[in-house]
Order: structure tokens, then sequence, then C-alpha cells
């Protein structure tokens, strides 16, 4: 585990986040990195102190943890911290239980979920944290992807072959306006329980979705310090990138 | 034979065909191909020397532009595919233009630029004598899905390979290939001499491929090492040291293409390579189109950086990123861009925060003024039109040394207005 400071603190900081992400060498494939980036970057605007810790396989788990990300990564990636993940599954089941924010894109998004069924019909088991279901699949669902959320339009990438199915009741992270989502056919795109958000998204997801970012902030600084206390931040930036996506997308 | 002959006719028929629509330039090998899958192991199973392919993720086209000089130097005659036609289709339509119906080449040597998606498939029709593999970085085209993958593909095209195979000793996703080469295969290496390795750092991407431990040390005598003496100059050691060596092309990468094109010839001509004029050699050879180029406006330079994953974009930012240059950045999300800009957050980009950038542009102008956002890097303007973006970066940044980076498409937008205005040389035109 290394622990880095933020660059560039403010002069009176208003408390400081831990943010956790899961295997950064192994899963964080297509920039997923750049979440993590975007929230110490944010947090920093907002005027509070960020902490990342990244975890390796094997590592002890930090002291402090107000936020977890995961990202996506190849097979053989994930062949190499399942064996972590199993040492870690019963702490990052209470942490979600307990309400930590977390953001699991692609291949971390499928290992939190109940299982993954092999394209041979091997049934491999996940953390169960989303009730989802997903299925080794020979064609790869690729392309630009329009959402709509509960906390707004989200736009992003996706690149993946497994096929997500949602649980009896289990709510989706969105609904799919432009792209393939879970399984391409019934319109769903990720998953949501609480505070833990499952999604296909690269792009990478955060730093273009302002919104998204800032809604995990608010869980996390909140629970670091008991408030949130968001600053101005300029994001005309990110709408323009934001916008012209939704836009181009929606066209056709 | 015959069956070949009729394959070469119809595909030379295709070739005038598709140029006379003005169309591309894989349509007659395809047709070629259809007829007879076997044309290009007949046609270049009989070259005298034998089959030197180029492979790996960055760097294939300047590497295989100047092992063919190299080989051109010491008196070898070489068949090579023209730049950015790096298909076995495109081998073939390259081939159709050179080869009279009998099927024989005028050559001693082919030397191939090929594509890592297309390696396996070309190998299979035929067995090349040499490779020379180069890196496997995440390509940011979605045909790459996965870098296990295409590590893959680069052992199996060793493992075909019947003579010699040169490695890259400080990938080592290439390092590890030497324990696939068949028997008798010979093993050569080229690299970055330790007393410059900090010059590396970035150049491998945040991915699993040191968990796998490291490769063996290879024999100093099959090794070609790169030893920079300054921003411009360097030497190639080995058995005989080339250099010191002045590119006509600037940048780290380009002294490692150089290298690893030494490697390679030294491989191939033996006992015969004259380091001497090896050296002079290279101190010649011009930038492919889009590598580096520079251009003269007005009596100062343009240069149009081709970025295409994160490894690349890193080194280029590495070589360039210090200098005092206006930089303009143009980013598309078309097919031959890939479609997925998640990679420029593998890129660092701190490197342009003194200097800021003056521009960014292309569909995905605002993703890439973000990107920069992130990392504190200042961005005066984004004007996604291309057009209006090199009219204003070149009027706002008159008689200033300037630098543009961008994606394939992008590139080929913006070179074709800077040819019609400053008179460069055609596409594909690219003078040996
Ligand atoms: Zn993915």
């Amino acid at each position: 585990m290394t622990a880095t400071a933020d660059g560039g603190e403010p002069a009176v900081s208003k408390g400081t986040v831990h943010l956790v992400h899961l295997y950064p060498r192994e899963m964080s494939i297509y920039g997923d990195l750049g979440n993590t980036r975007a929230l110490a970057s944010r947090l920093r605007w907002h005027g509070y102190s960020a902490v990342v810790h990244d975890h390796h396989p094997g590592a002890p788990w930090p002291e402090q943890v107000h936020l977890v990300l995961g990202g996506g990564g190849q097979d053989s990636g994930q062949a190499r911290v399942q064996e972590d993940l199993a040492v870690q599954a019963d702490r990052l089941r209470g942490l979600a239980a307990d309400g930590v924010p977390m953001l699991m894109i692609c291949g971390m998004y499928q290992l939190f979920g109940q299982a993954f069924v092999t394209a041979e019909g091997r049934r491999l088991p996940g953390l169960g944290i989303l009730d989802v279901t997903t299925t080794g699949n020979p064609t790869r669902m690729i392309g630009p992807v329009v959402l709509d959320t509960p906390i707004g339009q989200v736009v992003g990438y996706e690149n993946h072959s497994g096929a997500t199915v949602l649980g009896e009741g289990q709510e989706p992270f969105g609904r799919v306006r432009h792209g393939q989502g879970n399984n391409g056919t019934d319109g769903t795109e990720g998953a949501r329980t609480g505070n833990v958000i499952g999604s296909y998204l690269h792009g990478p997801i955060l730093p273009a979705n302002p919104a998204l970012s800032d809604h995990l902030l608010e869980l996390a600084a909140t629970r670091a310090t008991g408030s949130w206390e968001p600053a101005e931040v300029d994001d005309s930036i990110a709408e323009q990138a934001h916008q012209r996506q939704v836009r181009r997308l929606l066209r056709g | 034979m015959i069956r070949s002959s009729l394959a070469i006719a119809a595909g030379k028929l295709a070739r005038g065909v598709s140029r006379l629509r003005g169309g591309g330039s894989a349509l007659p090998g395809l047709v070629t191909e259809t007829i007879d899958p076997q044309v290009l192991a007949h046609t270049l199973a009989g070259l005298p020397g034998g089959i030197v392919v180029v492979s790996g993720t960055n760097g294939k086209t300047t590497t295989t532009k100047m092992l063919v000089a190299l080989l051109r130097a010491h008196g070898q005659r070489v068949f090579t595919n023209p730049t950015g036609s790096n298909f076995t289709r495109g081998v073939i339509s390259a081939m159709l233009a050179e080869i009279p119906l009998s099927g024989r080449l005028d050559a001693d040597w082919a030397v191939l630029e090929l594509d890592e998606a297309h390696a396996l498939h070309f190998a299979r029709a035929v067995s090349p004598t040499h490779a020379l593999l180069l890196n496997v970085a995440r390509d940011q085209l979605d045909r790459f899905a996965e870098i296990d993958q295409t590590a893959q593909l680069l052992t199996r095209l060793a493992e075909q390979t019947t003579r010699g195979v040169v490695l890259n000793v400080d990938d080592s996703f290439i390092s590890r290939i030497h324990g696939s080469v068949g028997e008798g295969v010979s093993v050569a290496w080229f690299g970055v001499d330790p007393s410059c390795a900090d010059l590396l750092p970035g150049l491998q991407e945040a991915d699993v491929r040191d968990a796998d431990g490291a490769a063996a040390l290879p024999d100093s005598a099959d090794t070609s090492l790169l030893l920079v003496h300054d921003e411009r100059s360097f030497t190639v050691t080995g058995s005989a040291d080339v250099g010191p060596v002045t590119l006509q092309q600037r940048g780290l990468a380009a002294m490692i293409n150089a290298t690893a094109a030494t490697a390679a010839a030294r491989a191939v001509l033996g006992e015969t390579f004259d380091a001497a004029r090896a050296a002079r050699t290279l101190a010649t050879v011009t930038p492919p189109f889009g590598r580096g180029e520079v251009i003269d406006v007005d009596g100062h330079p343009l240069e149009l950086v081709l970025v295409k994953n994160p490894a690349g974009f890193t080194v280029a930012l590495g070589t360039y990123g210090n200098e005092p240059v206006d930089t303009m950045i143009a980013i598309n999300d078309n097919y031959a861009d890939g479609r997925d800009v998640s990679w420029l957050y593998d890129v660092s980009f701190e490197s342009l925060r003194e200097q800021g950038v003056a521009l960014t542009s292309g569909v995905r102008g605002w993703d890439m003024a973000l990107r920069l956002q992130y990392d504190g890097v200042p961005v005066a303007q984004v004007e996604p039109d291309l057009d209006a973006a090199l009219e204003r970066f070149l009027e706002e940044h008159r008689g200033r040394p300037t630098r543009i980076f961008c994606t394939y498409t992008a590139m080929m937008h913006l070179r074709r207005r800077l040819a019609a205005r400053y008179g460069l040389a055609r596409f594909g035109e690219d003078a040996q």
C-alpha cells in the first residue's frame, strides 16, 4: 500500500478524505485511474485534502477509508486480484452495508456481482455486493454511451465482452439512451445498491460527468468530516465536453 | 504457379480499377488473396535473402524505413511495403505494383511492416526468416482489446520465424518471447543502455507486465544498446559501435527505433555489417509521413506529431515537452483514431504545464481540454473545427516554432490543408 497526498493542499483544509483505489496495476485499463485522479483534484478544488491509497494484492488495508474505486482489467488482471479480493470480501461487504460510497467500473463491477459464468459454463462467484450476474459472451459490446440516471445524463465509453443481467429488484445505475449497456437488450446500464455504483462506463466516467463526481464526494466528505461544503468549481470545460457528446450521440 | 499468375493478373486489374476510382489500397490485395491465399508465400519464398518482418505497437513505420535504408546501403535489393499499408492485403497490393506476371520480385530481401493484429494471418501463409519485435503497448484502437492477446500474437509470429529473432530487452512482454523461438533460431537484442535508463520513465504503462518476472540476461555479443549523448546525438553499442549519429528525426523514440533497426541489420547481414556505413546511413533517413515531420511555415518549423496510444504520446511529450514551442493538440475519435478517448488519462501532461497549450481541437477537442485541466495545464482556446483551429493557430503564433500533436484522421486533415498551403509531398509519396 502506498499513500500519496495530493499536491497543492489548500491553505485551510475543510478536512481530509481517504480514497482507496483497488488494484491500480491490474484493474485500471482504459484510463480508469483518471477517476481517482479526478476525485483527488476535485476534493482539492472544493477545499479538502485528499489521500489516495493504492491497494495492491496482499497489502494491508488502509486505516481510514471514505470512498473505494475500482476499474476494468484483462482476464490476467482479474485472475491476479481474485485471491486478495477473497481476503477483503467481508470487509468490503461491511463497508458497503455501512454506506461507504464505491464506484466499480467494468471488470470490478463484474467482480462485485453475484457471479461470472464463463462461456464454458463455469460459475465463478463474486462478492455479491450488487445483485447482478455476468455471462461470458463472444461478441464485445463497444462504443460510446449516453445514460439517463437519477443524477442526470451520464456519458462514457463501454468495452466489455460480458453480458450482465440484474437480479430481481436490483436497481440499474442508469437507462441506456445510446449504446448497449448491461446486455444490449433490456436497456439497463450498471447497478446501484445504496451508495455502491457499478457501471461499464470508461471514458473515464468521472471527469466528463462532474455531477457524478461530486455526488460521490458529498457522500465521502460527509463520512470523513460530518458535512459537505463544496466550493464554486468552474466546470465549463467538462460541460462542453459532456453536452457535445450527448448532442452528437442522441441526434441520430 | 499458374494459379499465382492468374491471381496477380486479377489483382493488377483490380488495382487499375481502384486507382481510377481513387479507391483504397487494400482492394487489389483482397482480390488477389481471394484467388490465391498462397500468393504471398509463392512470391516471397523465392527471395534469395529472406523475409524480415517488423512488428509491435509503436515505431514500426520508422524502424522499417531505417532497416530498409541500412540493408540497401549494404548493397542489398529490398522490397518493402509503403507506409501505412501494413496489413497482409496491403503487402500484396504493394507487390502487385512491382512484380511481373512471373511472380518474381526483383529483390534480395523483403522487409515488411506488419500490424500485430495481422501478423499471425501473414505468418500462416509465409514463414519469415527474421522477425524484429519492438514493443507491446495498449493501442487505443478498439480492435486490440487486450494487451495480453497482442503479446500472444507476436509470440506466435516469433515461433514461425526460421532464422533470427530480434527482441526488445526493455519490454518484458517482448523479451520473454526468447523462450518461444524454434531450435537453431538465433536471438539478438536491442534496448536502452542502463546508463540512460532514466530517460525511460513512462515508456512502459502501469500494467501487469512486470508481475511475471524479468527476462534472462542477454548475451552482450548479440546486443545493440542505445547510448544517448545529448538531445540529438547517440551511439548504438554492440560488436562494433554505430555512431555517434544525429538523425533527421528528433526524439528518443526515433533513437530507439534506430537501435532496433541496427540490431536487425546486424542479425540479417552478419559479418558483412559495416558499422561506419550504418552510422552514415541512419543520419540520412528522413522521417516517414507524420512521424515528427517538420513543415516549413514561412521560415519557421511546424512539427506534426502523430499520437495514437498512451506509450507513444508519453514518449513524444518526454521528447518535446520542455522545449519552448507553441503547442496545439487535435483529437478525433473516428475508427482510425480509436473511438475511445479514455487513453488520454493514461498519459501525464504535466510537462506542458509551464508552457501551456495554445489550442485544443478536433471532435474531442473539449475532452482534451478537460484532460489538460485535470493535469493543471492551461489551455488558451478550444476550437473543435480543425480548419478554423489551424487557421487561428498559424495566425496567432506566426513567426514562432509550433507543434501539433494529433490523432490519425486529424493529422490527415491538417496535413492536407498544410500541403495545399505550403506545397508538401502528396500522400503516400514517401521519397526513398
Ligand atoms: Zn471495459
